[in-house]
């Protein structure tokens, strides 16, 4: 009879494969070493995903910004570049101080976010982050681009998007879509220029100033609304949502009535 | 010498002879997906053989304790977690590639070929055969989506790799591109008639028929 063997992982193995103690033990060795893989993976090459994404998210909106008729002469002027502000989107202001450097720093605090409630929360976002980064375009000493980055949930995951609006801060100048999780071919076409296209030119709001602006089921009707896209009705009602949402109180609003007033 | 032998078809049979794709017509739905241009087709093809081989290595080397209950189940979470990795290294370093594969990486995982050489080759046999079988079947997938995604990009764009082979009309050149080449059914007609002719060149690779005609009830004349 040989010794007992006291090294546990060995007796697990030296049991018979059907044993229900060698079945849960392999499932959660097994398990186990899968997990710690996946996670370490994720972990290491977090960083540089996000520089990739955060690169990309630049050369969108440089596309954009180009894309815009006479823009890119207006942008020559200024100087050659967007201004980067963090705004406060609970008065419209410029944060204190917050900076694009901290901002994410400041975001990881959970004070700095705002629970929506039901009624508010028509984007699907849960809650709402206290500052934004967004662009500015200057002519002077008025407004004469705004680039918004705006998010919400789409059909499968999150949408996120920049939208460009002009200086009369209800026509749309331009969109562009900087990561979704939509059907390939349906709701994925979100990402396509050719639908991006129909943006420009469409306005929010109507003389009364109620928000109008709607993805159209099918092709658009009247100059609030864009193209559906067929076979992605989800998506397309998330975009709306999620435009709407921004565009209102609890998103950019006080800093969009800021900016026509003349205040930003 | 009949080692070195046994190991040499291991891993040249699934080429072509014992090719998965054609043969046995695994994987082919991310084979149609990804075929459009020949990077898209290279990158699937590299993630799926380095998944398929690790995999087959991984299986293999416990294949002795896992319990017959659980196997699949077993082999789905090493296939799954050697995808999420491979991913997420492609999001990393070919961030543009792995945009334009967007979900087909993440598919790998329910290809067919993987599941199929775990279980049917990786599961019986030591690490080594078990991965050169994986690695040769991965080479076997690969020579297809390259074939596919090679024609379709030539004749749908005229380029190979992004650079132009076959000077297109609108540029001043002679070629009108096949725009049908960049939808999804020129991968079906083009991969039946790949299939088509590797039977035809070697016709016992043509399944036995399914049914026999009836025998023809008019008279001879």
């Amino acid at each position: 009879m040989a010794a007992r063997d006291w090294n546990p992982l060995r007796r697990v193995l030296a049991l018979p494969n059907e044993s229900r103690t060698k079945t849960v033990m392999v499932a959660f060795l097994v398990s186990a070493l899968c997990a710690a893989l996946v996670s370490g993976a994720t972990v290491v090459l977090r960083p540089i995903q996000t520089a990739n994404r955060a690169a990309e998210e630049q050369a969108r909106i440089a596309a954009l910004v180009d894309d815009i008729p006479g823009m890119a002469d207006l942008l020559q002027e200024s100087g050659g570049t967007l201004s980067t502000v963090v705004v406060n989107l609970e008065n419209g202001r410029a944060a204190q101080d917050v900076t694009p450097a901290n901002l994410e720093a400041t975001l990881a605090d959970p004070g700095n976010w705002t629970t929506l409630g039901a009624g508010q929360d028509i984007a699907g976002l849960g809650r709402r982050p206290d500052y934004a980064q967004i662009y500015l375009l200057r002519d002077g000493d008025s407004v004469s681009l705004v680039l918004l980055p705006l998010s919400g949930q789409g059909y499968g995951g999150r949408i996120d998007a920049i939208l460009a609006l002009r200086e009369d801060m209800n026509t749309i100048a331009g969109v562009a879509i900087t990561g979704h999780s939509e059907t390939p071919g349906l709701g994925g076409r979100i990402e396509e220029r050719a639908w991006q296209a129909a943006f420009p030119g469409t306005e929010l709001r109507d003389d009364s100033g109620e928000t109008r602006f709607r993805v159209a089921q099918g092709p658009a009707s009247g100059m609030h609304e864009v193209d559906g896209i067929t076979g992605a009705t989800r998506t397309g009602r998330a975009v709306t949502q999620m435009v709407r949402f921004w565009l209102g109180p609890e998103g950019y609003g006080p800093l969009l009535d800021a900016i026509a007033r003349g205040e930003f | 010498m009949t080692a070195a032998r046994a190991t040499w078809s291991t891993l040249t049979d699934p080429l072509v002879r014992q090719n998965p794709v054609t043969l046995q017509i695994l994987g082919i739905c991310s084979a149609l997906a990804v075929t459009t241009t020949l990077a898209t087709a290279v990158t699937m093809s590299v993630a799926l053989t380095i998944v398929l081989t690790l995999s087959a290595g991984l299986v293999s080397a416990i294949r002795r304790h896992i319990p017959g209950t659980i196997r699949l189940i077993v082999q789905i979470v090493i296939v799954a977690s050697l995808v999420i990795v491979i991913d997420q290294v492609l999001q990393a370093y070919f961030a543009e590639i792995s945009r334009a594969l967007s979900v087909y990486v993440g598919l790998i995982t329910t290809n067919c070929l993987v599941l199929g050489r775990t279980e049917a080759f990786a599961r019986h046999n030591p690490p080594f055969p078990a991965m050169i079988d994986a690695f040769g079947n991965g080479l076997g997938y690969s020579l297809v989506l390259v074939t596919i995604g090679g024609l379709r990009e030539l004749f749908g764009k005229g380029e190979l790799f992004g650079r132009t082979i076959l000077p297109l009309a609108d540029a001043g050149g002679w070629f009108t591109p096949l725009s049908l080449m960049l939808l999804a059914p020129s991968a079906f007609f083009l991969l039946g008639l790949l299939v088509w002719a590797v039977r035809t060149i070697l016709p016992e690779q043509s399944e036995a028929r399914e049914h026999t005609p009836p025998p023809s009830t008019e008279p001879a004349e």
